[in-house]
C-alpha cells in the first residue's frame, strides 16, 4: 500500500468526490488559485476550475451561510476554515442555520455541507488560532463532527462526509497534514460512528480521538516495554455520532479508563464520555476514571509552554500510572 | 398601475392581490387575539401595514424564484400559498403546524413553494438567500432569489459580508429591506447612519433604489426591475422600501407608544394603509365593486376564525417527535447503515 501524507489524503478525497458529483464544490479562502493555506487543494484549481473551486474574500459568516443556502437547492459545498478558529465568527450561519434549520423546518430544508479545516494547538501561535470546537459542535444537534487522526481515516471519513446529508464537520490536524500512513489505492469509505481499535490490551482503556489518539498510542507502546503495562486504545474518530459500543466494551474488558483529548477539560467530549463510562459500566471500575486534557488556561504562545500545555506521551503515561495505582 | 407589469394585470389577478392583502391582515388580527388569549406562545412579531410588500413582490415570482425572509414572516408565508391552517397550528404549537409545531412563529417554512424560512436572528437569514442564488446560478437556472430583511438588519456584519460577496461573484439576489423606521424601539435615526438605507449599495459597486410600500403596484413596478435584471444579468440589486407597522416590533413590545406618537402610527392608517390603498385603487377602475370587497373581507376573516378553531383542535405532536427531523440519515435510515449514537439522554 502507498504510504502517503494525510494533506493529501485528504485531497485525494476532495478529488474523488469533485470527479463523482458535479454538485460537491469547494469554497474557502486561499482554496483556489493559492493552493489552499497549508496546500491541501494544491493543484484542485488547475483541474477542476472556477466554477468547482471558489476562492472567497475573508467573510467567513457570508461564504458559511451561502454554503448553507446553496445546499438547500441541492449543491454539495465543502467549505474550508483556513482555521477552524476562524469558524467562530459565522457561528450564528454554523450553529444557528446548519444546525437548527431541519429542524425547524419540520424536516423540510436539508442542508448537506461539510465544514473542513485544521482543529489544533501545539503550533505556536496563541490562543486566537488553537480552538479544538468538537465539543461545541457535538453539544449541537443537527450538527455532525469527526476527527482523524490519521491519512486513512481522514480520506474514507471525508468521503463519506461529503456524500451525508446532514451539516459533517471535519476537523484537522495541522501537525498530521505532513505525517504518512498506508492508503489503499483503491475506493473505500468510512462509516460515521464507527470508533477503531488502535492497540488491544488489557490493562487499562484509553479513549482519544485526532492526533491525541496517535500520541495515547506511541504512550501505550512504551507503557507496554517500560512497564509491562497492556493498554487498549480506541480511537473514536467520530464524536458525534458516538460509537458507545466500543468506549463500553473496551472498558467492561480492562476495569479502567483513561480519556485523552485535546479540548479544554470543562465541557470537553470527555466530560460527555466519562459520563457514559459511569452511568453504563459503573459496576466494572476499578478506578476514577482519568482525563487528560489541555491544561485549562487560554493557548499560551510560548512554544515550551504550550508544549506541556496540550496533551503530550508525558502527561498520558502518567495519568495511566495513576489511574493504575 | 401605469407599469407594463402592473397593466398587463387581468382583474382576476388584481382582485387577488387584493385578497392576499386583506388575508394576511385578518390571518394577523385573529393570531393576535389567540397571543392575548394565551393561545400562542413566545413572540408575535406582527406584519400588520406591512402587508403590500410580501404579497407585491411575491406576486412577480417565477419558476425558478425562491424567497427567504427574517423572524416578521406570516405575511410572505401567506402571499407564497401557505394555508392559514398549517400556519395558525404553528403558532399554536401543534403537529399539524407547517414544521410540527417546531418552528413556531418566526420559523415557518414551505420549501415546496420556494419559501426558505423564517430565520430568527436580524440579518442570519442574508447569506443564506444568497446561497439560494449561488445554487441557481450554479445549476445554470434562470431564476433570482428575494431575500428579505428589516431595516435593522442592515447593520450586521453577516448582512455587509453578503453584499460584497453578491456583487463580487454577480449572484442574482435581490435584497429587499423592508424599512419600517424601527430596529426594535430604536428609530432608524437613532441606529443607521446615512440618508437612506439602500445607498449602501454604493460601496459594493451593485444597483439600488428606494420606493413605497403602501402601494403594492409601485412595490411591483419596482421590484419587477431589479428581479429581471437579476434573471437576465445575474445582477444583485439593493431595494429599500419605506413602509410602517402599526403594531410594536413584537405583541410583547407594549412601549410602542413612547418610541412613536400616536399621530404618526394614525396618519399612516389613515392616509398609507395598504389596504384602503388597493381598495381604492380598485374602486376606482372599476376591478372591484364595494359588495365584493366586503365579500372578500368576509371570507378572509371566515379564513382566519377557522384556521384558529382548526390550530386549537389539533393536537400537539407526541413526544417522540422532539428528537425526528434532525438528522436527515436518522429519519431516512431505511437500509439500518446508521452507526453510533446520535441522541444522549440517560432516559
Amino acid at each position: 500500500m502507498p504510504l502517503i501524507t494525510y494533506r493529501e489524503a485528504i485531497k485525494q478525497a476532495l478529488d474523488e468526490e469533485l470527479a463523482r458529483d458535479e454538485n460537491v464544490c469547494i469554497m474557502g479562502e486561499e482554496v483556489a488559485e493559492y493552493n489552499g493555506a497549508y496546500k491541501v487543494t494544491e493543484g484542485l484549481w488547475e483541474k477542476w476550475g472556477d466554477k468547482r473551486l471558489i476562492d472567497t474574500p475573508i467573510s467567513e459568516a457570508a461564504f458559511s451561510g451561502m454554503a448553507i443556502g446553496a445546499s438547500a437547492l441541492g449543491v454539495r459545498p465543502v467549505i474550508e476554515m483556513m482555521f477552524m478558529s476562524f469558524s467562530y465568527v459565522a457561528i450564528d450561519q454554523l450553529f444557528n442555520n446548519a444546525s437548527f434549520c431541519r429542524y425547524m423546518s419540520g424536516g423540510l430544508m436539508n442542508i448537506p455541507i461539510v465544514v473542513r479545516g485544521p482543529a489544533n494547538g501545539g503550533t505556536n501561535v496563541g490562543a486566537t488560532h488553537s480552538h479544538t470546537p468538537e465539543n461545541m459542535v457535538a453539544n449541537h444537534p443537527g450538527l455532525k463532527v469527526v476527527c482523524p487522526s490519521n491519512a486513512y481515516d481522514v480520506k474514507g471519513l471525508m468521503k463519506t462526509a461529503i456524500r451525508d446529508n446532514d451539516p459533517v464537520f471535519v476537523m484537522e490536524n495541522t501537525l498530521l497534514y505532513g505525517e504518512k500512513w498506508e492508503v489503499p489505492e483503491e475506493e473505500y469509505t468510512i462509516e460515521l460512528g464507527v470508533a477503531n481499535i488502535l492497540k488491544e490490551g488489557t490493562d487499562l482503556t484509553i479513549v482519544s480521538h485526532g492526533r491525541c489518539a496517535m500520541l495515547s498510542l506511541a504512550a501505550a507502546k512504551t507503557l507496554e516495554e517500560k512497564h509491562g503495562i497492556s493498554v487498549e486504545v480506541v480511537d473514536l474518530r467520530s464524536i458525534r455520532p458516538l460509537d458507545e459500543e466500543t468506549i463500553i466494551n473496551s472498558v467492561k474488558k480492562t476495569n479502567r479508563a483513561v480519556l485523552v483529548e485535546e479540548n479544554k477539560p470543562f465541557c470537553g467530549v470527555d466530560a460527555q464520555i466519562s459520563h457514559l463510562i459511569q452511568y453504563r459500566a459503573f459496576d466494572y471500575l476499578d478506578a476514577p476514571i482519568h482525563r487528560v486534557s489541555a491544561i485549562d488556561a487560554p493557548q499560551v504562545y510560548a512554544k515550551e509552554l504550550e508544549n506541556w500545555q496540550i496533551p503530550n506521551e508525558e502527561r498520558i503515561i502518567a495519568a495511566v500510572l495513576k489511574c493504575l495505582s | 398601475m401605469e407599469a407594463p407589469v402592473n397593466k398587463k394585470l387581468s382583474a382576476e389577478e388584481k382582485i387577488e392581490l387584493y385578497r392576499t392583502i386583506v388575508g394576511i391582515r385578518r390571518f394577523e388580527e385573529r393570531s393576535l387575539r389567540a397571543y392575548n388569549q394565551g393561545k400562542i406562545g413566545g413572540f408575535l412579531h406582527l406584519y400588520i401595514g406591512q402587508e403590500a410588500v410580501a404579497s407585491g413582490i411575491v406576486s412577480l415570482m417565477e419558476e425558478n424564484d425562491h424567497i427567504i425572509t427574517a423572524y416578521r414572516d406570516h405575511g410572505h408565508a401567506l402571499a407564497v400559498g401557505m394555508s392559514m391552517n398549517e400556519c395558525m397550528a404553528e403558532m399554536y404549537g401543534k403537529h399539524t403546524g407547517c414544521s410540527k409545531g417546531k418552528g413556531g412563529s418566526m420559523h415557518f417554512f414551505a420549501p415546496d413553494k420556494h419559501f426558505w424560512g423564517g430565520h430568527g436572528i436580524v440579518a442570519g437569514q442574508t447569506p443564506l438567500g444568497a446561497g439560494l442564488a449561488f445554487a441557481l446560478k450554479y445549476k445554470g437556472l434562470k431564476g433570482c432569489a428575494m431575500c428579505f430583511l428589516g431595516d435593522g438588519a442592515v447593520n450586521q456584519g453577516s448582512f455587509m459580508e453578503t453584499l460584497n460577496l453578491v456583487s463580487l461573484w454577480n449572484i442574482p439576489v435581490v435584497f429587499v429591506i423592508e424599512n419600517n423606521g424601527y430596529s426594535m424601539g430604536t428609530s432608524l435615526k437613532r441606529s443607521s447612519a446615512g440618508e437612506n438605507l439602500a445607498h449602501r449599495a454604493d460601496g459594493f459597486d451593485m444597483g439600488w433604489e428606494v420606493c413605497e410600500g403602501h402601494d403594492v403596484f409601485e412595490v411591483r413596478e419596482v421590484a419587477n426591475r431589479a428581479m429581471t435584471r437579476a434573471r437576465e444579468e445575474h445582477k444583485p440589486f439593493l431595494l429599500e422600501v419605506r413602509t410602517y407597522r402599526y403594531r410594536g416590533h413584537s405583541v410583547a413590545d407594549a412601549n410602542h407608544e413612547k418610541y412613536r406618537t400616536k399621530e404618526e402610527i394614525e396618519d399612516y392608517k389613515k392616509n398609507k394603509d395598504p389596504i384602503n390603498v388597493i381598495k381604492n385603487q380598485l374602486l376606482a377602475d372599476g376591478t372591484l365593486t364595494e359588495e365584493q370587497a366586503k365579500k372578500i373581507d368576509q371570507e378572509k376573516k371566515d379564513e382566519a376564525e377557522a384556521s384558529s378553531k382548526f390550530a386549537d383542535e389539533s393536537p400537539v405532536a407526541p413526544r417522540e417527535e422532539i428528537q425526528t427531523d434532525v438528522y436527515w440519515e436518522v429519519d431516512n435510515d431505511t437500509e439500518g447503515k446508521l452507526k453510533g449514537t446520535y441522541f444522549f439522554n440517560d432516559v
